[in-house]
């Protein structure tokens, strides 16, 4: 089906269900990019929301993936049709700040309409990546995750490798992956999901090193990278170096190679938390995951990492009466209890300090370890310049830039150095690019 | 008698053509002036902040060497594609011309994969040829060929040549086995009467015979490999890795997707489609003087 009947079919669907109630509620839209189990919890969390008061009805309404879901906000808003919610993903939050009046800040919404909230009660490591550098909430976060080391244990033991006791630094997961492949794991020692975000965002806060000058970009669009720098250096270096023989292979840009893990085939794998679903219903060995490892010479490693996922910004341009809906409804969102439920069910990360506590209290963790890797992270020290998190204007295409520089160093066709410079420069060029059209 | 209809007024036969023109303009000559004169703007996503530039997106284009990039892997992508599908569509079609048992079944199973959307036969070919989870890829490891089009260039190029060289076949076999079929009987007849065996028989009649039907699908392959390949690229490559198999269309779309770039997207849509326009003529020019009709 194509992208205008599909559209077509939902315009006409939202008529109908428009037309069906007799009282007159207002309705909110919500356009997300959440597939299977997770749009079950879409479904459910508005259809929960919708049995829970009478004045506001939450429609939530798939769009397609990140970016097309992206994108098809973006051209409803030039067409004036946007939804009055939109999930973001986290790549896209500089796009969604740059444009004056294309959105409306969470932390207005929520005074003007007078409900309570208290962006202190909110996870500052999940928040910061969200707000602007006074601290003012720009967007709802939803569903969060961080990166991990998910790692096979039975190819641990196979490799005289203690499967109790990760690797904790990276040149330990280069030994431990030299072992993996002399076990026969020979076509991939150790890799990583999502390259960018591993090799470079991710790296950059955990090792409290920046990416670009104004705390990341969170201070401003006049943000210059400059991650050309030693340790990053180092880091592709041993990469390029393992790359040769196997020990560390390359699995992609995105997350489609995360089937390299779950098949058995590379015992080590960084990437999201958020694979625990699939790796739970998937892998047929037994698994865990630890902290993403560090170099140890880098002083004050490791920092804290950043989150992934996704948050719900509210579009500029509505009526006063739908943003009170969308308030309410952000409000039902954050209460501790349906954070809690959200998730132990799901496994997102809770959003507020309550809900993380709460979990923690109860002994949750003790059984199901892998679901707090990713919070001890977060928030294993308080979030400095380099860690607080990233927002470069028009990231999708930087980080393809990035992955391309990658990928040429990987190959042999530039050296690291050289690669590295290369990312920086291009990265560059497409920052004041963007610069240009941002109009704040 | 009268031979020549003609209308007294012009009113009826403006009428008569209006929905063709209608369509044309809706859907031709709209959305193209609309590529022109975003391709001189500078705009931010959501179309906030709109400033004229003039030929700055033009200017960025051709100092960017990823541009010079996907013009050369377009020209090594096409030329294989083309001359791939269409002399192997030939092979086929003359093959399965021939009275063997069971020519029907042969021709309607190289029919099929044109039905194929081609982001499903890009999907069909990493299923063969995913270095982890390939069938044909493992073969190949361990033959001791480093296959990898992950992070090998000429093995992502070589896989979306394969994909789209596969899928294109289908048509181009369909109507050069139209054409063969076209050819008279007795053509061929007299040429074996008078001695000719099959090569010959093939080189001096049936290929000159054949070339408006050539001609044609040379034409619609180039189109093809320049637009409809998008999806395969899409599914195979997403245009990797480091940009070896980024074509101009697929350059168009990653550089406009995300709203990042929209006028230098808009820019380079104006360039293929000046391009195709130029090559399309220069083949009516000059290629089909040579064709016999």
């Amino acid at each position: 089906m194509t992208s205008r009947s599909r559209l077509m079919i939902s315009a006409a669907l939202l008529t109908l269900a428009g037309a069906a109630p007799a009282v007159a509620q207002t309705e909110i839209q919500w356009w997300h990019a959440l597939t299977g189990a997770n749009n079950d919890v879409v479904v459910k969390l508005a259809e929960e929301f919708n049995a829970s008061q009478k004045e506001y009805k939450v429609v939530p309404a798939y769009k397609g993936s990140y970016p097309d879901t992206l994108n098809a906000g973006v051209a409803a808003f030039r067409a004036g049709t946007a939804p009055h919610i939109l999930q973001v993903f986290e790549v896209g939050t500089g796009t969604m700040m740059s444009a004056k009046g294309a959105v409306k800040p969470v932390h207005e919404l929520m005074k003007e309409a007078g409900e309570p909230f208290d962006p202190k009660a909110y996870l500052p490591a999940i928040t910061g990546y969200y707000s602007t550098a006074k601290g003012d909430m720009l967007s709802m976060p939803f569903n969060s995750s961080s990166m991990v080391m998910w790692y096979n244990k039975d190819a641990f033991k196979k490799a005289g490798l203690n499967p109790d006791a990760p690797p904790k630094t990276w040149p330990e997961v280069f030994e431990a992956g030299r072992k993996l492949k002399a076990a026969g794991y020979d076509k991939c020692g150790f890799t990583n999901a999502w390259a960018t975000w591993a090799n470079i965002e991710q790296f950059g806060a955990w090792h409290n090193i920046p990416i670009a000058t104004k705390a990341n970009g969170l201070d401003g669009f006049d943000t210059v990278l400059n991650f050309n720098s030693p340790l990053f250096l180092k880091h592709w270096t041993n990469l390029v170096e393992l790359q040769k023989d196997k020990t560390y292979d390359y699995s992609g840009r995105t997350n489609n190679g995360e089937g390299r893990f779950t098949s058995g085939e590379c015992p080590i794998m960084l990437t999201s938390s958020g694979f625990f679903g699939n790796v739970k219903a998937n892998a047929k060995f037994d698994w865990a995951n630890a902290a993403m490892p560090y170099y140890p010479e880098a002083a004050g490693a490791p920092q804290n990492s950043i989150i992934g996922g996704a948050s719900l910004w509210v579009m500029g341009g509505k009526k006063a009466d739908e943003y009170k809906g969308v308030a309410k409804f952000f409000t039902f969102l954050s209460d501790v209890d349906r954070q809690v439920k959200l998730h132990t069910e799901s496994g997102y990360l809770p959003i507020t300090k309550a809900a993380y506590a709460k979990v923690k209290d109860s002994g949750f963790y003790k059984d199901k370890p892998y679901l707090e890797t990713p919070l001890l992270e977060l928030n294993n020290k308080e979030p400095t310049e380099n860690s607080r998190g990233l927002r470069f204007g028009g990231l999708v295409q930087i980080r393809d830039i990035w992955s391309e520089e990658l990928e040429a160093a990987l190959n042999g066709q530039k050296t690291p150095k050289a690669a590295l410079d290369a990312a920086v420069e291009r990265g560059n060029q497409a920052l004041r690019q963007f610069e240009r059209t941002a109009s704040r | 008698m009268q031979k020549n209809a003609y209308f007294r007024s012009l009113t009826i036969p403006l009428l008569l053509l209006l929905p063709q023109l209608a369509i044309t303009v809706v859907f031709f000559y709209w959305p193209a002036s609309q590529a022109v004169w975003q391709s001189f703007l500078l705009e931010d996503a959501f179309g906030t902040s709109t400033q004229f530039v003039w030929f700055e997106n033009y200017q960025s284009l051709f100092a960017d060497p990823g541009y010079f990039k996907a013009l050369r892997n377009t020209a090594v992508f096409s030329t294989f594609v083309c001359v791939f599908s269409l002399s192997i569509a030939l092979l086929f079609a003359v093959m399965a011309d021939r009275q063997i048992r069971g020519a029907e079944i042969y021709k309607t199973l190289l029919i099929w994969p044109y039905a194929v959307a081609p982001a499903i036969a890009g999907v069909l070919w990493i299923f063969m040829f995913d270095p982890s989870l390939g069938m044909l890829a493992r073969g190949l490891q361990s033959l001791g060929i480093a296959w990898n089009p992950r992070l090998n260039g000429n093995d992502a190029m070589t896989l979306v040549i394969l994909a789209a060289t596969w899928k294109q076949i289908s048509y181009n076999f369909l109507f050069f086995l139209a054409g063969l079929q076209s050819i008279p009987k007795s053509v061929i007849e007299a040429a074996v009467i008078d001695g000719a065996r099959p090569m010959r028989r093939f080189w001096t009649i049936i290929f000159p015979l054949l070339s408006p039907t050539t001609f044609f699908l040379l034409v619609v392959n180039i189109v093809y490999v320049f637009f409809d390949t998008f999806g395969i690229i899409d599914t195979v490559t997403g245009g990797g890795p480091a940009g070896a198999t980024e074509t101009l269309v697929y350059k168009v779309y990653s550089d406009g997707k995300g709203g990042s770039n929209l006028g230098g997207s808009a820019a380079q849509s104006v360039i293929l489609l000046v391009m195709v326009i130029a090559m399309t003529a220069v083949q009516f020019r000059f290629i089909e003087r040579k064709v016999n009709y």
